[in-house]
C-alpha cells in the first residue's frame, strides 16, 4: 500500500494516541510457528482508540498492509507532520466511528514498526536476527494478534477489517477463530496471490537480494541495501496504482523541462515520482521486513491451509457476517477474486455482502478519502452493533 | 465538524411502503422468514420486511450505487447478475424468493424460474400483463408494436424482451410442474402507491400480475 497520509480535510481526528507495547511467548513458552520454528519473546506493537464498553461488544480489530504499522489514526503529538495511515476512515463520526467503538490496531510480527521482526535483536546473539528471524505467515502474525486480544481480556470482535494483506489476516481471523469474530470486512484483497502478484514479489525481493549491502541480511549497522529497498518500493507503486490512475496522475508529462534531457536523468513524471517514493521508503522501512512480509503475502492460500485445495471448505468454520469490497481498477487483487470468496461465502449459507466500488486508482483505492467506501462500512458496522444489542 | 450519518438503522424504527405491488408481496411474507430480492434496488423491500417483519434477507442487484445504498442502510447486498448469483446457493436457503418486475426481462426465464425454486421454498413473480385490452388494441389497431405507460418502450429499445401474459405464466407454470398458490392482478403502475386489485376479466383489465409459486408438490 502506498502513503497517502493527510491532515482531515474537516479536521476531525480522535486526538493523540500512544504506542504500547506487549510482550509473550518467553521461553520455553515460545510460539511455534507454521514452518514448525519457534518464536519467542514476541512483542507486538498496537494502539487503542475510544473506549472499551462495560459488555466488551464493541471492539474493532483494524489490520494493517505491507508498510503499514499500529498507528492507524490521530497524533502521537501536537506537532506531528501526519496522522496515522487510515486516519481518513478512523476517527470521531467517520466511517469507523471512534465515539461509539473500541480500535485495535496491531502492528504484524515480521515487521520493523514496534513488532518482533527481523531487525530485532535475536536474544540468543545478542545481534539483530537478520535472516536468522525464521519466516512467519499470516496464520503466525493472526495468532500473535490472538495473544494480544487475550492479554486485554477481549473474547468477542464486533468486527475485523482490513485491506490488501490485512484482508488476508481478517480471513484469516474469521476462519481460524470463528467464535470470536461477529463480522468481517476483507477489502481488496484475496484468499490466494494470483501468480502475477508472486511475480511482482518475486522481482521486489530479488531487487533488495541483489543490492551488495543487503549481504544476506546482515547489514544492520553497516550501509542498508537502501538501494534495492527502493526499488522494490518502485515496483510496488506500480502495481498499486493503474493504467488510469497512471494516465491522469502523469501521462507523458515531463518532471520541470520542457524536452527530454537525452540522458538518463527522470525526464517523465512518473519516473520522478517512483524514485521519490522509493527513497522515501527507505527512511522507515527495513528491507528485511520487506522480504519476511512479502513472503508470507504469497504464502497465504486460506484455501490450502484451511480448505483442503477447496474455496468453499475454507469457509466452513466461518461464522461471521462478511462485507467483501472490491474496487474496479485494482488489477493486484481483482474483482474475479473477491467474487471467489464471495461464492464461497454463499455456500456456507454465511451472510455476505459485497460491492465493487467504481474507483479509478488501482488497488490503493482502499486508502483513499472514497464517501461510499466509508458509507458501506460504516452502514454495515451499524447493523452488527445493532443485532449484537439486541441479543 | 462532524459529519453524521443520513441513514439512521434505529431497530424501532417503523417504514411505510410506497409501491403499491411491493405492498402486496410483502402481505404476503410470513414474519421471520428468510428472503432473497432479486434485483433490490434501492433495498426499500428488504428493510421494510426487516423492519416491520423480522425478516431476514438477502439482496442481489447490479448497479453499484443501489448495492453501497442498501449496505449503507444495514442491509445484506450482493452486487452481481441475477443469473449467475442465484447459483451458488444450497437448496432450499430460502423462504422466499421475489423475482419483482424483472422476469420480462430475463434472458432464460424457464432456467431462472426453476433456480429460484430450487433456492426457495417458495417463489414470487411480478410482471407486466402484455394481454391487458389496451395493448391489444394497440395492436389491433394499430398494427404498431404496443407502448403504453408500463411499457414506454420502442420495440428496439425495450429491455422487456419476453412478452408474457397472466395465461401465458399460468400455463408456464403447469408446463414446469410447480404450483401457483397465490395470484393477484392489479391494475396501477408499478410505482404508484395506489392500486386496486383487479377481480373482474384480470386478463383484460390488469396491468400487472403478482404469482406465488410453490414446488410441484406443495400445497
Amino acid at each position: 500500500m502506498s502513503e497517502y497520509i493527510e491532515h482531515d480535510k474537516n479536521g476531525v481526528s480522535v486526538g493523540l494516541v500512544e504506542k504500547k507495547f506487549f510482550t509473550f511467548a518467553e521461553p520455553p513458552d515460545s510460539l511455534i510457528l507454521e514452518s514448525n520454528a519457534r518464536l519467542g519473546p514476541i512483542t507486538i506493537a498496537y494502539e487503542t482508540l475510544g473506549t472499551l464498553d462495560a459488555d466488551k461488544n464493541n471492539v474493532i480489530l483494524i489490520l494493517h498492509a505491507l508498510s503499514g504499522d499500529s498507528h492507524v489514526a490521530g497524533y502521537y503529538s501536537e506537532k506531528d507532520q501526519k496522522p496515522g495511515w487510515w486516519d481518513i476512515m478512523v476517527g470521531p463520526g467517520k466511517g469507523i466511528d471512534t465515539d461509539k467503538y473500541f480500535v485495535i490496531c496491531s502492528n504484524i510480527i515480521g515487521s520493523c514498526m514496534g513488532s518482533t521482526g527481523p531487525s530485532s535483536i535475536n536474544p540468543a546473539s545478542g545481534n539483530p536476527y537478520g535472516f536468522d528471524f525464521p519466516v512467519v505467515t499470516i496464520g503466525d502474525m493472526v495468532k500473535a494478534q490472538k495473544a494480544l486480544l487475550d492479554h486485554l481480556g477481549i473474547e468477542k470482535i464486533l468486527s475485523v477489517i482490513g485491506g490488501s494483506i490485512g484482508g488476508m489476516q481478517v480471513l484469516e481471523w474469521a476462519v481460524r477463530y470463528p467464535d470470536m469474530v461477529v463480522s468481517a470486512i476483507p477489502l481488496a484483497t484475496t484468499t490466494r496471490h494470483s501468480a502475477l502478484a508472486i511475480a511482482f514479489n518475486e522481482v521486489a525481493r530479488q531487487a533488495i537480494m541483489a543490492d551488495p549491502n543487503w549481504d544476506k541480511g546482515k547489514y544492520y549497522g553497516r550501509a542498508k541495501p537502501n538501494l534495492g529497498l527502493a526499488l522494490a518500493r518502485m515496483i510496488g507503486h506500480v502495481t498499486y496504482l493503474s493504467d488510469e490512475a497512471m494516465r491522469r496522475k502523469f501521462g507523458r508529462r515531463l518532471q520541470n523541462k520542457i524536452d527530454f534531457s537525452f540522458n538518463f536523468d527522470a525526464d517523465f513524471q512518473v519516473e520522478s515520482y517512483l524514485r521519490y517514493q522509493g527513497q522515501k521508503f527507505v527512511d522507515r522501512f527495513d528491507a528485511n521486513s520487506f522480504l519476511y512480509i512479502t513472503k508470507a503475502s504469497d504464502y497465504f492460500d486460506l484455501r490450502r491451509q484451511h480448505g483442503g485445495g477447496s474455496e468453499a471448505e475454507a469457509f466452513a468454520r466461518a461464522k461471521a457476517k462478511f462485507l467483501v469490497i472490491s474496487f474496479t481498477s485494482d488489477w493486484l487483487y481483482p474483482t474475479y477474486q473477491s467474487k471467489a470468496m464471495v461464492k464461497a461465502m454463499k455456500k456456507n449459507n454465511l451472510d455476505v455482502s459485497f460491492c465493487e466500488i467504481e474507483a479509478e486508482w488501482g488497488h490503493d483505492a482502499f486508502l483513499l478519502p472514497n464517501e461510499r467506501l466509508s458509507a458501506l462500512i460504516k452502514g454495515f458496522l451499524e447493523r452488527n452493533f445493532a443485532e449484537g444489542r439486541k441479543k | 465538524m462532524t459529519v453524521k450519518s443520513q441513514i439512521t438503522q434505529a431497530d424501532t424504527q417503523t417504514v411505510e411502503l410506497k409501491r403499491f405491488d411491493l405492498q402486496v408481496i410483502a402481505s404476503w411474507i410470513k414474519p421471520g422468514s428468510r428472503v432473497l430480492d432479486l434485483g433490490c434496488g434501492g433495498g426499500d423491500l428488504l428493510f421494510y420486511l426487516k423492519q416491520n417483519k423480522e425478516v431476514t434477507g438477502t439482496g442481489i442487484e447490479k448497479r453499484e450505487s443501489k448495492v453501497a445504498l442498501c449496505i449503507a442502510k444495514g442491509l445484506s447486498v450482493l452486487q452481481g447478475d441475477i443469473n449467475d448469483e442465484v447459483l451458488d446457493y444450497q437448496e432450499d436457503t430460502f423462504d422466499y424468493v421475489i423475482l419483482s418486475q424483472t422476469l420480462q426481462q430475463v434472458y432464460y426465464p424457464e432456467r431462472l424460474v426453476n433456480s429460484l425454486l430450487a433456492i426457495g421454498k417458495k417463489v414470487i413473480v411480478s410482471f407486466p400483463n402484455f394481454s391487458h385490452w389496451s395493448i391489444r388494441m394497440q395492436v389491433l389497431l394499430t398494427g404498431l408494436a404496443p407502448k403504453n405507460e408500463q411499457l414506454p418502450y420502442e420495440w428496439y429499445n425495450t429491455p422487456n424482451i419476453r412478452v408474457i401474459t397472466l395465461k401465458d405464466f399460468r400455463k408456464f407454470t403447469r408446463d414446469q410442474g410447480c404450483t401457483v398458490l397465490k395470484e393477484v392482478a392489479i391494475n396501477t403502475h408499478h410505482h404508484d402507491t395506489k392500486g386496486h386489485i383487479v377481480r373482474f376479466l384480470p386478463d383484460w383489465r390488469a396491468t400487472y400480475g403478482i404469482f406465488l409459486i410453490g414446488k410441484g408438490n406443495t400445497t
